[in-house]
């Protein structure tokens, strides 16, 4: 993974700029000590690592403001944080740069169930947004597997989405607000309670914009009354191809179930093996919850088995109680655990079009031969999220590098197909230099030439999303 | 100008020597339109319809009808619920998919599914460089780069002229029915705020004609018991229907029927709307009862209270500024767009300079 070479100049001025941030923020909000920045030296892509010069902390938007007014002066670059957990080096330093942490901004500001949303420090956890709103009977809809960690700051730089991002959306169908602070210390407050944009959809674009075009201190998100019940269904079939028919007949029906999930054969044994699900012997597995009240998901039920019959399934098992539908969800939230004691896994995050899914999946295994890797599918599969697991041995000199490169294939198949090559991970260092299979240098140049409007010095998290030879003569370093 | 292809539109938009007026069908044009037209008409085709992945791609100048016709043939529709406001803002012609997109036009729906940006998987578009960029694609998910669908969604032709469109259908439910109930507009806020606060789902809140009406839409057996539970939530006599005669008030909210003046386009107006402005104003649902108080026009409030049009004399831009939202100007003489925060506006200014950077499109329109 190649980043710019650091700035010597600014690692040559650490001392100054350390005393400036110290001037500006409390003394426990600035972490300069090497020992102590290396907490912060990766995130959840551990594979890439660095150091930053130097950490801030802040507790306020005006305490954020500050820290940047520094780092622009000083020609600084800052990588925005959340919590860390991003699988695409969102968050991966450079050394040269501050580390702007909203770790330490958690209030929740404003609950207002009449009008459904909820005001946040953009540091609160996703999890303790509905933690919050829960005891009123509501939730916060979008839940990345990381939810229990992740910040919503890095939530909104992703557009996180989750499992149950079928019914509910993603990050960007949820999010009503955001109070920006560019990085020459201007704080934006853009959109709010009020549903529609009053002019060009900055919200939307802020969504999604990996931490490059400001940093999001405070949120107003949405939130929804809770269902009175779910309940998943588990449907075993002979082969991946017929899951996948199955799949696309559920959707053309018009039923909505809130999450679609899938598992091939590798998958299915190894979460067999780690978690005792009961899960059958077979090809391809599907988990599909609906919600409601007991008689309506009886009915969605009915309709959904009665697809997945004409497809000749091995097995279909209704859960009729809260420990069948725990025992169903076993197998599926313990996959990457399950995979993690086997193997090193790389986890890739293309989406494709739900009709490609029989001959994409017949491709990854066909690759991931050719290659002399195995791959494992888990994934959304009713939106076309896939999440292939490249299984590798990080201790074998040169395993990394053909992972990386199948890796690389696989991708390339989804764009190939109509799709793309991250559903909800994001771009990050990891996907950067495929950007160009996707898009075209002028589709690159015009979303660049959005970070010049909000960041006309490329200071904010730099060496991210855009191949580095296509940012080079932006970037400072 | 009608460009027939993509090509043709960067070369139009290349060898402009002055401002273009860029129009779809041109019926939903709001605020003064300068300079030479341009039609995106000729760009129209459906090429890509997968119901089973329920996706549509489609040339911006495909007629909506048309689309519309094509997904009812697999008895799916566009989740968005695309307002028709020929009526309400004096104007013909025929809707097409990139106005729609451009306009980011969203109907009752919107409670539950979004609004128009939320369902456009992509778009193709020229800029004011004459530079053909895509952004999104058809996939239901996708992080992939900045998401420049939404910023051109609602961006009324003045950062690019969209020449495709890919969006996500929904199958049409088994059933409907509405809830209605005559209520004034305190109590109906509050009965929308308690409807849409319950698990029953509502797919549609709105006040009109000087009643609740409450949606409800999904497989028969559910729409049935949510029916009698809302009810019995919220307490009091509603009125119940069902199919047709449903969908037909949701078009009456949607279209905005009460507030058209009688006798319908610009002229020969008979009625007391006759010559009045007509506003749209985006407000925090709750905050919709003290925007309308003492005025004496005529009213109609959607999405619980959030969306709220009004037709008559009044400083809504004031009142709505007041409360932290914002007022367009749909009909009328003035200012179309609520001017913005002097932060935003500037972001807003440096998006406009940058992918049109010779100011010819739509100019002046939204600042």
């Amino acid at each position: 993974m190649d980043m710019p070479v650091p700035n010597a100049a600014v690692l040559g001025n650490k001392a100054r700029i350390v005393a400036r941030l110290l001037a500006v923020l409390p003394a426990d909000a600035v972490i300069a000590d090497p020992n102590e920045t290396r907490a912060y030296e990766c995130d959840a892509l551990a594979a890439y690592r660095c150091a930053p010069l130097a950490v801030v902390l802040p507790r306020t938007t005006a305490e954020v403001a500050a820290a940047l007014r520094v780092c622009h002066d000083m020609g600084v670059p800052v990588v925005p944080r959340g919590s860390g957990t991003s699988l695409a080096g969102g968050a991966m330093p450079t050394a040269d740069c501050v580390v702007l942490g909203v770790s330490r901004m958690t209030a929740v500001l404003e609950t207002d169930y009449p009008n459904r949303f909820v005001r946040v420090q953009s540091g609160r956890t996703n999890l303790a947004v509905t933690g919050a709103v829960e005891g009123e009977g509501f939730f916060y809809a979008p839940d990345p597997s990381s939810q229990l960690a992740c910040a919503i700051a890095g939530n909104i730089a992703m557009n996180s989405g989750g499992a149950h991002c079928l019914k509910y959306g993603v990050t960007t169908n949820n999010l009503l607000g955001v109070t920006l602070v560019q990085m020459d210390g201007t704080v934006v407050e853009i959109g709010g309670a009020h549903p529609d944009a009053g002019g060009l959809d900055l919200l939307g674009l802020v969504c999604g914009s990996e931490g490059q075009l400001g940093v999001v201190t405070e949120a107003v998100l949405r939130i929804l009354p809770k269902p009175e019940g779910a309940r998943p269904v588990l449907i075993g079939f002979d082969s991946s191809e017929v899951a996948g028919a199955c799949v696309s007949d559920i959707i053309k029906a018009g039923i909505l179930p809130v999450a679609i999930e899938f598992m091939d054969r590798l998958l299915i044994e190894v979460c067999e093996d780690f978690a005792h699900a009961g899960y059958p012997d077979c090809e391809a597995l599907l988990i599909i919850e609906v919600e409601g009240s007991d008689g309506e998901i009886d009915e969605q039920l009915a309709a959904i088995v009665g697809i997945a019959r004409r497809h000749n399934p091995v097995e279909v098992r209704e859960s009729r109680s809260e420990a069948e539908a725990k025992r169903i969800w076993l197998g599926r939230k313990s996959a990457f655990s399950a995979i993690g004691r086997i193997s090193d896994y790389m986890c890739l995050d293309g989406t494709i079009p739900v009709s490609a899914l029989p001959l994409v999946l017949r491709r990854i295994g066909e690759l991931g031969a050719e290659h002399g890797l195995r791959v494992g599918n888990v994934f959304h599969a009713g939106d076309g999220n896939m999440h292939p697991l490249i299984l590798y041995d990080a201790n074998k000199p040169g395993d990394l590098e053909i992972c990386e490169a199948l890796g690389a294939a696989i991708l390339k198949l989804c764009v190939e197909v109509g799709g793309c090559l991250t559903g909800e991970h994001g771009v990050g260092i990891e996907k950067r230099d495929l950007m160009g299979v996707q898009f075209t240098t002028a589709d690159m140049e015009a979303q660049m030439r959005v970070k010049d409007v909000f960041d006309p010095k490329w200071l904010l998290n730099p060496a991210k999303v855009f191949p580095l030879d296509i940012s080079a003569g932006r970037r400072v370093g | 100008m009608r460009p027939v292809n993509e090509a043709e539109l960067a070369e139009a938009i290349r060898g402009a020597n002055g401002p273009l007026h860029i129009r779809g069908g041109g019926t939903r044009r709001i605020g003064a339109a300068t300079g030479e037209v341009l039609e995106t008409g000729g760009l129209a085709g459906v090429s890509l319809y997968e119901p089973g992945a329920l996706t549509l791609v489609a040339g911006a100048g495909t007629p909506l009808a048309e689309v519309e016709a094509l997904l009812a043939g697999e008895r799916q529709r566009l989740p968005f619920e695309v307002p028709d406001l020929r009526g309400l803002l004096g104007r013909g012609g025929e809707s097409t998919l990139g106005g729609v997109a451009a306009a980011n036009a969203s109907g009752p729906r919107r409670v539950q599914v979004g609004a128009c940006r939320d369902a456009l998987l992509g778009v193709r578009f020229v800029d004011g460089r004459g530079d053909v960029i895509k952004s999104g694609g058809r996939v239901m998910k996708n992080v992939t780069g900045y998401d420049l669908v939404k910023l051109l969604a609602g961006s009324w032709g003045t950062l690019g002229v969209i020449s495709e469109v890919s969006v996500k259908v929904q199958a049409v439910p088994e059933a409907e029915a509405t809830l209605s109930a005559p209520m004034a507009i305190g109590p109906a806020v509050a009965a929308m705020a308690a409807g849409l606060g319950s698990p029953y789902d509502l797919s549609g809140a709105a006040w009109c004609a000087g009643a609740v009406r409450l949606r409800l839409e999904g497989m028969a057996g559910s729409v049935a018991y949510r029916s009698e539970r809302l009810a019995a939530h919220l307490g009091g006599d509603w009125q119940v229907v069902t199919g047709a005669a449903s969908a037909a008030l949701w078009r009456e909210v949607r279209d905005v029927l009460p507030l058209q003046s009688v006798d319908g386009p610009e002229e020969g107006l008979t009625d007391g709307l006759a010559g009045a402005p007509v506003w749209r104003v985006s407000v925090k649902p709750s905050d919709a009862v003290a925007l309308l108080v003492g005025l004496e026009g005529a009213a109609l409030l959607d999405w619980g209270g959030g969306l709220v049009w009004y037709r008559g004399a009044g400083d809504l831009r004031g009142r709505a500024a007041a409360l932290g939202g914002h007022a367009t100007l749909v009909r009328g003489a003035g200012v179309a767009f609520h001017p913005e925060a002097p932060a935003v506006a500037c972001l807003a200014a440096g998006l406009r300079a940058t992918f049109d950077p010779r100011g010819i499109l739509n100019t002046g329109l939204m600042g």
